[in-house]
């Protein structure tokens, strides 16, 4: 009767493997959708594994609907009750790539998972009798801490427009279900009957606004989590050549952004399993040596919202007026700066530079001759997991959870448009409408309350 | 104060109105020996306000009140001057019962009841203190010094208590309807330490029915088939009178608006909280500037008088101005106001004082009921009504008390919305606030609540025989019909009445039901085999097909609900002793001790993670036992 649950259960960004764990009565048949054993034939989908009860088995999982191959995999089932949660529960070794992990992780929630909360395989494991009395305290202990982390995070993480807007598609579908519930205990009021087709315009406006969400979350999964990390300088000091060589190194490149700026290039690429998103800002053409051309103006943008910034310096010149124009624009943020070309003897200071960047990291380089390159390597990881610089390690998890609850707002949403275009009754159509409002309140952490009964006697005239 | 003692019962019934009478009724019929007093023996089930019983939502109550053993749907059924279903264009959900009351029938019709009614003693008096020992409260004594001993009393004190008429800058002390008010009680229930606070309602004015012209007024007539409230009866015959339909107009709207100070509610005298969906007159014209026009529904008071109810015109602006916007009313022109309208303040407690049984969580064997709890409604007050005299009862038997869930009964929904959530204004039941709409409708209430209340010993043998037979028929009605099937031939001559797609292949009759055009009552000319089936039993066959796909997916919701449901939650139990619940949490379960972790759910300022904290401790300390 619960439902089931699935998450990645490896910790973030670490080895060569990553797992994903599934549990719950719906974990083989979830399996049996996404899983193709042995090598990968074809894609009409009518082939089911053949999985045996705790025996590893290789396979790929697909996409049947896309045709794709999501990943090369090994995966597991274990019958309940032997099993950490006492469920049935499947486990999915996949490559550590996060991108393909996030992708089958994706896919099994399509198939009927729900993501799994914050200690929530544990918390199953204990109530259903498996683990022993003197864990009970621990589990009490992380449920309550990964909850309350959990919220923190995604409080955090909605303090921008993404909150926004959901928060303002929900008022809208809160005055259609105010108007719905109106009609249904109000049918003596002097109110506007609401016509199926004016419900179906509001209800399919709404809904058009949620699946441009979902989508945005789609194609922007990858790019918006990765960490934004921004190369800038002057112009020939090896910027591009320091994008070239990353692209180089990095095990995966992902994608080449379509619509991004004439002026910026932007890449993702896996570094030591770290997502980062690449922008470099070597694509401007200049003519003359002055601020204004290098497009620091016009790439300001592409500063202000990025996690890291690597500057690079020629060091073989002394600083300039321009480069110091530069460093104040980036003063705020966690940076690494490039010496390059100390091959061509070093004329600059590193005390120069700390002196207007205190906390920065500086690295020597040449790097048309990759040298340096993995100390910069290093030297990100190192941000990244010293927490210098900040990418949460559960912000992929709310990240889907909202994509989840997202897409079942919309699909509530469609249910409730195919009842209108049948034209069921209003008290039915009210219920998937509601459901649609609930979900977007889980998302921004607003519960249902008085909500809905406020807005239908603050918009409505009713009463004796 | 002085008093001596006169007699001894089980249980004492403070006030007589609808869920007074209710209580009394329920306690009576458990078998308890019980008292029930009232200001007045002529208040008995007085509809104070509106004169007509059900609606969304409040029918629903209706229905289970009469499908628990309650009186409310029978007395209806012997009083109504117009009956109604409300919403039909609807989902079945949301069908509504609603009929105009004879209201001096209505009263009548209960005092008999009540006077019929074995071990119940009615009496007028005026309760003017409770007798409390060691924390339980054991009697009540009157203003008399006359003094009476119980095991439980039930306070369902509706707008008496310290209740106080507003009509423009003039106010008083005064109950409704003229009756006094009971000042005294209110003055020991707080030395009791009950906490009191002040709600507001209102009613709007009774016009005289041969001063109206009824040319300017749009007819609404009752519809032609009458659905009786109550399961136990099949037929009703009742000449029904219409209720009228006329508006508010500019005129009317610029009175109001020259004389809002003049109102004691914009005044600044009443500092009760009032219902939003009860509005007066000056408050939708000062909230709702734009509307044009506002309805009024102009209903009869009963068969023999010419009073005639104003709804949508409740207020409490001076008599002389009331008269000069009242006659700016088509077909008003020239009315006589028999009754002003006025708005009524009164003190009552904040229900989240009470538990899951009505009982209060401080004075044991303290049941508190109906506007006394902060709710609104004769239908709402008697649901609680019943639900206190039930559970005062079966305390003093030493029996488990009787509650019903937000997935069974509306009464559930109500009730644990007050304890649980509490209320900032007189509350009303609406469809919307059902969880399980679809499973709560009005036509199965008997199924629903019927065989609970039997086997508590509240519902008649009787009542309990009709709702096996109705469960019986239904049931096997049912499977007849998903067997039973039709081919094309046989069924082409309906399939083109009820312009249906003609069938391909053989179709079973339920299959057919579920085709929006079509109905059980449609088949009939296709299915001689049919058995007699009363309407009652008709419909509920008809929505239990027709919405099959809606009623399974409820019920799945239900069986997650009932999960945190059936974890009961020990009312002892300390809540300092789990580790991991937030401060807030800590605080609220402490006062509000939850029956189960689903009502724990509910309490405001407790979240899903202390939830989750609270299952988990529950588990531990199931397997150290």
């Amino acid at each position: 009767m619960e439902d089931t649950i699935a998450a990645i259960a490896t910790a973030y960004g670490e080895g060569g493997i990553g797992i994903i764990r599934i549990s719950g009565d719906k974990a083989k048949d979830i399996l049996d959708q996404i899983f193709m054993a042995g090598l990968p034939v074809q894609f009409n989908g009518a082939e089911s594994s053949e999985l045996q009860d705790r025996t590893l088995c290789y396979g790929h999982i697909i996409d049947r609907k896309k045709k794709e191959i999501v990943d090369e995999v090994l995966a597991v089932y274990m019958k309940a009750p032997q099993t950490y949660t006492r469920e049935d529960v499947v486990e999915i070794n996949c490559h550590g790539s996060m991108i393909s992990l996030r992708k089958t992780l994706d896919l099994i929630i399509k198939c009927g998972a729900r993501m799994a909360e914050p200690g929530e395989f544990t918390k199953r494991a204990f109530l259903n009798g498996r683990l022993d009395l003197s864990q009970a305290e621990a589990v009490i202990d992380l449920v309550k801490a990964k909850t309350n982390m959990g919220y923190e995070v995604s409080v955090a993480q909605l303090a921008g427009s993404l909150s926004n807007t959901v928060r303002a598609i929900r008022d809208e579908l809160l005055e259609v279900l105010a108007h719905v519930i109106v009609n249904l205990d109000y049918p003596d009021a002097d109110i506007e009957e609401l016509s199926y087709n004016s419900l179906k315009e509001s209800l399919k406006q709404i809904r058009g606004r949620i699946e441009a969400l979902v989508e945005t979350a789609e194609t922007g999964m990858i790019i918006k989590e990765g960490l934004k990390t921004v190369i800038i300088g002057k112009p020939n000091v090896g910027k591009s050549s320091l994008m070239n060589a990353l692209l180089k190194e990095s095990r995966a490149i992902v994608t080449e952004i379509p619509g991004t700026t004439r002026d910026t290039i932007e890449e993702i690429i896996s570094l030591k399993n770290i997502p980062i998103r690449l922008v470099d800002t070597a694509g401007i053409r200049e003519t003359e040596d002055s601020i204004e051309k290098i497009g620091i103006a016009r790439s300001k943008d592409s500063f202000n919202g990025a996690d890291l910034v690597i500057f690079v310096l020629n060091a073989s010149e002394e600083l300039s007026f321009e480069d110091y124009a530069i460093m104040d624009y980036v003063i705020e943020k966690k940076a690494i700066v490039l010496f390059n070309k100390v091959d061509l003897g070093q004329r600059l200071k590193k005390q120069d530079v700390l002196d207007v960047m205190p906390h920065a990291i500086v690295i020597n380089t040449v790097i048309t001759e990759n040298q340096g390159i993995e100390e910069l390597e290093t030297a990100i990881f190192e941000l990244v997991y010293g927490g210098k610089v900040k990418q949460q390690d559960s912000i992929m998890i709310t990240n889907l959870r909202h994509k989840d609850l997202l897409k079942k707002a919309s699909q509530c949403l469609g249910d409730a448009l195919h009842m209108v275009d049948k034209k069921e009754a209003l008290d039915f159509i009210e219920v998937d409408i509601k459901r649609s409002w609930e979900l977007l309140g889980e998302i921004v952490g607003e519960t249902v309350s008085e909500d809905i009964i406020d807005q239908v006697f603050s918009r409505f005239c009713l009463g004796k | 104060m002085n008093y001596f003692f006169m007699d001894d019962y089980d249980v004492i019934v403070i006030g007589a109105g609808h869920a007074g009478c209710e209580a009394a009724l329920a306690s009576a019929r458990l078998g308890r020996k019980t008292l029930v007093l009232s200001i007045n023996l002529e208040a008995i089930a007085m509809m104070a306000c509106n004169p007509s019983i059900g609606g969304t939502g409040k029918g629903h109550l209706v229905k289970e009140i009469d499908a628990l053993g309650g009186e409310m749907g029978l007395n209806i059924d012997k009083s109504f001057i117009q009956s109604k279903m409300l919403n039909v264009g609807k989902g079945p959900a949301v069908h509504s019962l609603r009929a105009q009351a004879d209201k001096n029938k209505y009263h009548i019709e209960m005092k008999k009841t009540l006077e019929a009614q074995e071990n119940l003693d009615i009496k007028q008096g005026e309760a003017v203190d409770l007798i409390i020992e060691n924390g339980s409260a054991c009697g009540v004594v009157l203003k008399t010094g006359a003094a009476y001993r119980s095991k439980a009393v039930i306070l369902a004190t509706g707008t008496f208590l310290r209740g106080k008429i507003f009509i423009g800058e003039w106010s008083f002390e005064s109950g409704p309807n003229g009756l006094s008010s009971s000042i005294i009680l209110s003055d020991n229930l707080v030395k009791h330490g009950l906490k009191l606070r002040r709600f507001k309602t209102g009613t709007p004015a009774r016009v005289s029915g041969k001063t109206l012209d009824y040319s300017k007024m749009i007819e609404q007539p009752g519809d032609e088939n009458i659905i009786p409230f109550s399961f136990m009866n099949e037929k009703l015959e009742q000449e029904q009178v219409p209720c009228w339909l006329t508006y508010t107009n500019e005129e009317t709207h610029e009175v109001i608006r020259e004389n809002f100070l003049k109102s004691a509610l914009f005044g600044g005298q009443i500092e009760g909280v009032g219902p939003r969906y009860c509005p007066s007159i000056e408050d939708k014209v000062n909230r709702f500037a734009d509307k044009k026009r506002h309805q009024l529904f102009i209903e009869p008071e009963g068969m023999d008088t010419e009073e005639m109810y104003v709804q949508g015109m409740s207020s409490s602006l001076p008599e002389d101005i009331q008269k000069k916007f009242y006659q700016t009313i088509p077909g008003l022109e020239s009315c006589k106001i028999v009754r002003p309208a006025y708005a009524i303040e009164y003190d009552c407690i904040d229900p989240l004082d009470l538990k899951i049984t009505l009982e209060h969580r401080d004075l044991k064997g303290l049941y508190c009921a109906g506007q006394f709890n902060g709710s609104s409604g004769y239908e709402e007050a008697a649901a609680q009504g019943l639900m206190a005299g039930v559970n005062a009862s079966l305390k003093i038997e030493g029996k488990e008390p009787f509650v019903l869930d937000r997935a069974e009964a509306y009464i559930g929904v109500l009730i644990d919305d007050l304890v649980t959530k509490g209320t900032n204004e007189p509350y009303r039941i609406m469809t919307s606030r059902a969880e399980y709409r679809l499973l709560l409708r009005q036509d199965n209430a008997d199924i629903r609540l019927t065989e609970r209340s039997y086997f508590i010993g509240l519902a008649s043998k009787e009542r309990y025989d009709k709702y096996l037979h109705t469960k019986k028929v239904v049931s096997e009605e049912h499977i007849r019909l998903l067997e039973k099937s039709v081919s094309p031939t046989e069924a082409q001559d309906v399939m083109e009445k009820y312009g249906s797609t003609p069938l391909q292949n053989r179709v079973t009759l339920a299959e057919l039901i579920k085709r929006p055009e079509l109905s059980y009552r449609a088949l009939g000319e296709i299915d001689c085999e049919r058995p007699e089936l009363s309407e009652h039993e008709a419909d509920q066959l008809e929505v239990l097909i027709k919405y099959e796909g809606y009623i399974t997916k409820q019920l799945l919701q239900v069986e997650k609900f009932k999960k945190l449901e059936n974890r009961k939650l020990s009312p002892d139990f300390d809540y300092n002793q789990v580790s991991g619940l937030r401060i807030e949490a800590y605080q609220k379960l402490n006062k509000f001790k939850p029956l189960s972790l689903g009502q724990a759910g509910r309490i405001s300022g407790v979240s899903p993670a202390d939830i989750n904290v609270l299952l988990i401790h529950l588990e531990k300390e199931r397997r150290k036992k």
